[in-house]
Formats: C-alpha cells, structure tokens, sequence
C-alpha cells in the first residue's frame, strides 16, 4: 500500500515546517559565500505553501507537488524559487494520475525533479550546487525501489546528506558563489544543504 | 543593526508606498505582485523597456522608471529577484502593442525569474526580447563561473534603450542597441564595508580598519581580492586599469564615464575619485565626452564606489542627451 493523497500533504507540510527551523543556519551559510538570502526566500515561500495546504481540496498527491511549484515559484525569488518550483513540477508531472505513490513512483518524482533542476540550473554534479544533493539522492532511491516510499526517501535523504558535505571543498561554478572563485571552497553549499533537509523531512514524515 | 525601519519583512512594500506618495505625477505603484509603472503606461505603439531586480539598489530601478527610460521596474525583496508571476504582470501592464524588451542584470536568480517570465508572456502572445547586462570585470566570464555580473552599467543601457524606445525604435533595434551597449560597457567597483541587509541583522561580511576589499557586487557580495587600504589615487588607478584593459579601451576611444557611490560614500569623495579617473583616462588618450556622478547603483548603506566606462558614438551620445523625466534622472525636459 503506497503514500495517499493525505500522506503526501502531510509530508509536504512536515517539510515546510522544517524551513522555519532551519531558516537561520541557511541564511549563515548563504551569507558565507552567496548574499545570505536563501533561509529567509524559503521560509518565505514555505510558509506560503503551508497557506495553500491549508486550504485542501487536493484530488491526488500530483496536484499536492503542483500546488507547492506554483506557490514556491511565486514566493521564493532568487535562483531558489524556479529551482525548487520546477523540481516540485516535474515530480508532480511523473506522478500523473496516481491515486497512491509507491516506491518506484516516489524515485521516478525524485529523478523526474533532479532533471528539472539540471534543465533549469544547467548545473553539473560538482559544481557546489543543489545538484551535489540531488544526484546521489537520485541514485540511491532508484536502488531501493521496491521497499516503500519511507525506505526510497530515507535512503535519497541519507545520500542527499552526503552529497551535500561533499560541497564544502569544492570551488562553485555556478550561481552567486562562483564570483568567489577559490575562496568559495571551504564552504557547504547552501542549495546543496536546503535540498538534504527537504528530503530528510520528507522521508521522516513517510508513514510508510 | 541600525536602520529606519518598522518590520524588516516590510521594508520594500513600506518605502514602495512612500515612493507612490512622492511622485503621484510620474509613477504608478502597484502591490501584490510589486510593479513600478510610468504613469501614463501602456505607451501605445511604443516598445515597453522593463526592468528590475532585488531591492536595496535604489534608485536602479524603480528610480528609472518614467519618460525617456524604463516603462516598468520590478522590485524584488531586498537582494532577491522578483518573481516570474510579478515580472508577467508588469510586461502585461505595460505592453503597448510594440512589444517588451527586458534588461535584466547577469544574476542566477534574475536570469531564471524573469526566464519564466518571458516564457509566461511569449504564451500570451506578448512579443518579449530578453538582454542581459553583464559589465562587471572582477568576474571571469567562463564556463566555470555563472559569467559576469550587471552593475552600474545597467543604468547606461535603460537610459539609452529607454531613449530609442521613446522616439520609436521597433523592438529589433532597441535590442540590438541594447547589446551594443552592453558590448561596449565595463565596470568594477570596490568597499570600504560591507553592508546590511534587514532581515539577515548584520553586515555581510566584514572588513578591517585598514582594508579594502576589490571587485565587490551590489548584493553585500564578497569581492575576489581584499587589499590593504590605499589612498584614492591607488583605488581609482586600481579600478582604471581593470576597465580599461578588459575591453579594451584604448586611445582615441571616446567614453561616458560613471562614479558611482555604493551608497555610504559621500559626493565630496565621489567628486574627488571622479577627478583623478577623468586625469588617468585623459593620459590615456580617452576622451571622456559624457560623465554621471552619483549614488545611482547601490548596495543599502554599503562605503565604497564603482566606476563604469562606456564607449560611445555620435549616435549612443544623442539617445544619452534625449530628455528624460524620472524619479533619480532627469534632463532635457
């Protein structure tokens, strides 16, 4: 049995409650290497999208994701709002009409955002970006497709953790960092590090 | 942190009202989704010049909006784009008939927002050209950066467009003259400190006594270089040499010269900095033929400046001297 429509609300609400907490370490990171931004631009548009969940009247968890685009990409600003906004859209686009999700469909969402994001960002892997999160998330949800979706998320989130450690030596190549050229290096990526709390409270809120 | 403020989260939408109450003549201020608008917009049969970006640069943009230059200004939150949906109804306020030419500053976020925008318009059947201003030399404009940034030469290139636009250049020539501008365009700037941005609390970074930091943006963005403090003949020789050597310019060339104030910086040291760049690009054979000083291009309260050099014509020279009637410009008229 999959993640309903209420599942997945209520997991998309637990990570937009968890931006709040983590709105001030974002800003400190940001502030580092970028213009210190990115805790307070999601927090804005997280706390927007909880409005809109409260709102309800959802008739299936793609339209959960579309609604969360829509609202990030009208809230956020900076390169975070169409980021985020796409890799919500593009995970709702690869749910379809699914009444329920399961493991397989959760890790399509997640590569089906992943690609968004490259599309967008045109970011590669190691260019100290929210793509050093999101790859190894997307591998390593695609490896454990058949025990559930708290199993495919725990697993993306575990990944999207190290992958986001695996930022602090790099020099940025995208994105405000990279005008810091190698003083950007010694640094966790803010995107990288937004992009681990998302899924980590995505995953921890999976009832199954 | 000390600031003329109430609410840190409303410190655009609060200084967006009192900026609708101090020109009521030349502006329109929109709320939700934030827009700057000439008052008598849309401009029918005339190609709309819109642009915008994160607030705490004042007067660019909203201060450029008007007669002679931008039909519309987007203000993001402080440092922050605005957004596709607030970009979308601004080109769609302003739209008359012509089409829409965006002029939007090299920026992550600015590119990508106002992307989504144009793609929102085109589906409306809005024609809209998209140009990026990216005159800033203290970054390298490779594959391994997100390329150059737009500062002070953002300014240059709304005048100028602004001014062509007003005559009636269809929307190929004023993107074509829009890139030539940008071609022809380089800037760097440099801090004495960093700034603050209200709802972050303290400055974005910090500089000694005694230092100085080169190549700075207007986000409270570090620079790449941080120097030991020199007098204003070796900082102003210092950004000289960048301008000129990355074009390059070089002799014969005839310029419009732009001393900027980041914002904290007073005009009796910009006049000062402004001076010694006339002297050192006159011994370079540089005529300087058009000159703007001021705090035009800031960063909140940020000590520091930037100079802009910009090559001109007799054709770039007219469209600069055309009237013009804004908030932070106005001449001509």
């Amino acid at each position: 049995m999959g993640c309903s429509v209420e599942d997945v609300t209520a997991a998309v609400r637990a990570a937009a409650e968890v931006v709040r907490e983590y709105r001030d370490e974002l800003v400190e990171l940001d502030r580092e290497i970028g213009d210190g931004d990115h805790g307070e631009n999601l927090h804005r548009g997280f706390t927007a999208v909880l409005a809109k969940l409260d709102g309800g009247g959802f008739d299936g968890p793609a339209s959960v994701l579309k609604v969360t685009a829509t609202t990030l990409i009208s809230t956020v600003g900076g390169a975070a709002g169409p980021l985020y906004g796409t890799a919500f859209l593009r995970a709702a686009t690869a749910l379809g009409d699914a009444s329920e999700v399961d493991g397989q469909l959760a890790a399509n969402a997640l590569a089906a955002a992943l690609e968004g994001v490259v599309a967008r960002g045109k970011a590669a892997p190691g260019d100290k970006t929210m793509v050093d999160a999101l790859t190894p998330a997307v591998t390593a949800a695609q490896s454990t497709v058949d025990s559930g979706v708290r199993a495919v998320l725990l697993a993306a989130a575990d990944a999207a953790e190290e992958g986001a450690a695996s930022t602090v030596p790099l020099v940025a190549r995208k994105g405000r960092a990279s005008y810091l050229g190698e003083r950007s290096a010694g640094h966790l990526d803010p995107g990288a590090r937004s992009t681990a709390v998302l899924l980590r409270a995505l995953a921890e809120a999976a009832r199954r | 942190m000390k600031k003329i403020i109430n609410d840190p989260a409303a410190v655009v939408a609060e200084a967006l009202r009192g900026m609708a109450a101090a020109h009521p003549d030349l502006l329109t201020v929109r709320t939700d989704p934030a827009a700057i608008l000439r008052a008598d917009a849309p401009v029918a049969g005339r190609v709309a010049v819109v642009s915008g970006g994160g607030s705490g640069h004042e007067p660019l943009h909203g201060g450029f909006v008007g007669p002679g230059m931008l039909h519309a200004a987007c203000p993001g939150p402080v440092f922050t784009s605005p957004t596709p949906d607030q970009v979308q109804a601004a080109i769609e306020a302003v739209h008359g008939g012509a089409g829409v030419l965006l002029i939007v500053k090299n920026y992550t976020g600015d590119v990508l927002n106002f992307e989504t925008a144009a793609e929102f318009a085109l589906a409306e059947g809005i024609d809209v050209r998209t140009v990026l201003v990216d005159d800033d030399v203290a970054v390298k404009d490779s594959l391994y950066t997100a390329g150059r940034r737009g500062v002070g030469g953002t300014l240059l290139v709304e005048k100028i467009v602004g001014a062509a636009a007003e005559r009636g250049a269809d929307l190929d020539t004023c993107e074509q003259l829009a890139l030539r501008v940008v071609a022809g365009t380089r800037s760097l700037g440099m801090a004495l400190t960093a700034c603050t941005v209200p709802h972050v609390g303290e400055p974005s970074f910090t500089l000694a006594e005694d230092e100085m930091e080169i190549g700075i943006g207007i986000h409270g963005e570090p620079g790449r270089e941080r120097l030991p403090l020199e007098p204003a003949d070796g900082i102003v020789r210092r950004l000289v040499d960048a301008i000129t050597e990355d074009l390059p310019f070089a002799e014969g060339d005839r310029a419009l010269l732009f001393t900027n104030s980041m914002g904290g910086t007073p005009q009796l040291e910009l006049y000062l900095a402004h001076g010694i760049a006339e002297r050192l690009l006159a011994e370079r054979g540089i005529t300087v033929e058009r000159r703007l000083v001021g705090p035009y291009v800031t960063s909140l309260e940020m000590q520091g400046m930037s100079l802009t050099l910009c090559r001109l014509d007799d054709e770039l020279i007219d469209l600069w001297d055309a009237p013009v009637h804004t908030a932070a410009l106005r001449w001509g008229c």
